[in-house]
């Protein structure tokens, strides 16, 4: 099986965003985006999951039989957020707390189902990896920028750290509900716009 | 038990805490099925029975299996090995004998295993409420949360495609900045306190 590492990495942080271009997974890239913290926390969590369901499912895609597959699919998905689940509240409670109710829900997101329908039930173990990791990394990067936009404007800081100086006003607005679908919206617009222009300028480069 | 707290709960899940403007749960199926009020309409009921049943479901197995040997860690498992056996058993049950009803949800079926809404109403309840009955009221009051937010959203969307926006917003991002100005109609009922 062949596959390219670029065109992977290029598709899942880029290309093909699985939060900006195929908008899965929002649930979450809205409710735990409040701090820079949460957001990174959940990013590498979701990655962690998806790169070791990849794997798994990559491994058992001759055994699984086609009828039953989202029933397999989502035991072996729900086993590894059980176990991240255990190990953030063992070693990260604090984390643990904040992103709650979050954390078991990975179980549906949509994402990682997505990644083991079209890709790993489908791909040998090597690409399944790859693809996953980079999928979990692309959402991370998409939970940064918003949650880096919603705590400097939400609170003034980034990381908990101030950044603002105290005569600029912090908008509590950027913390609410209403908020969150609005910083999604302004970072999603501005990154399909950038990823169109990238690819633009790619395929004008492939002409000359 | 009283009927005043049952139905505090089903205000508060309904308006105050709404599952897609304040909890963020079922925002996908939000987005997917929203842009016409008639299958908007067809998606929610079909989740408000399904969230219903299996917030009775989820809770009973909670306090008779898990609970009582311990087995709380396996919430998650077997919650959603729950929800889809459910989920396929409504189906092939309206498909032999309310072959109406399965004409008109059928499609939206298979996609409500992967809607955090259930899930989630499933553990909130486990988490937050002791009585089943509780637990029950709790996920069929989210669910016409989920419902109501839902023919809002669709009526919005309807007048959207009117609309003439930057290229870049073209789609999703509109589609999220006016889900965000209704998030804000809806904080208007987030500070009462029941």
């Amino acid at each position: 099986m062949k596959f390219s590492i670029g065109k992977l990495a290029r598709d899942g942080l880029l290309d093909n965003n699985p939060v900006f271009i195929q908008l899965l997974g929002i649930c979450s890239a809205l409710a735990v985006t409040t701090s820079l913290t949460n957001g990174i926390g959940m990013g590498l969590a979701m990655t962690a999951i998806l790169v070791c369901s990849n794997v798994f499912i990559s491994l058992l895609r001759r055994f699984i039989p086609s009828q039953a597959r989202i029933a397999a699919f989502i035991v072996v998905i729900s086993t590894f957020v059980t176990m991240v689940d255990l190990l953030l509240k063992a070693y990260l409670p604090s984390l643990s707390e904040s992103l709650g109710l979050f954390i078991p829900l990975i179980v549906v997101n949509c994402i990682i189902l997505a990644r083991a329908e079209a890709f790993a039930s489908q791909n040998g173990v090597v690409a399944s990896l790859f693809d996953g990791l980079f999928m979990g990394l692309g959402y991370t990067l998409a939970l940064i920028l918003i949650s880096a936009l919603r705590e400097l404007f939400g609170s003034g800081s980034l990381y908990g750290v101030r950044i603002l100086p105290e005569t600029i006003p912090a908008v509590a607005f950027f913390q609410t509900p209403a908020g969150a679908f609005i910083a999604l919206a302004l970072v999603t617009a501005a990154a399909r716009a950038l990823i169109e222009k990238l690819k633009a300028a790619k395929a004008a480069k492939i002409k000359h | 038990m009283s009927l005043t707290s049952l139905l505090l709960i089903a205000f508060s899940a309904i308006v105050v805490e709404n599952f897609i403007f304040s909890r963020f749960l079922g925002v996908c199926p939000f987005l997917g099925v929203s842009k016409q009020p008639a299958t908007a309409f067809g998606m929610g009921l079909a989740v408000t029975f399904v969230i219903t049943v299996s917030n009775f479901l989820t809770f009973e197995v909670n306090e008779l299996i898990l609970k009582p040997y311990g087995l709380e860690f396996l919430q998650t498992i077997a919650f959603i090995l729950i929800i889809a056996v459910l989920v396929q058993l409504i189906e092939m049950f309206f498909k032999r004998y309310i072959p109406v009803l399965y004409h008109a949800l059928g499609i939206y079926l298979p996609l409500i295993t992967t809607n955090c809404a259930v899930l989630g109403a499933a553990l909130l309840a486990v988490e937050n409420y002791s009585t089943v009955l509780e637990a029950t009221v709790f996920g069929f009051a989210s669910a016409i949360g989920f419902l109501v937010a839902l023919l809002i959203f669709a009526g919005v969307r309807e007048r959207l495609v009117f609309a003439a926006p930057p290229r870049a917003f073209e789609g999703m991002p509109l589609a999220l900045l006016a889900a965000g100005l209704c998030a804000m109609a809806f904080s208007g009922f987030s500070g009462i306190e029941l």
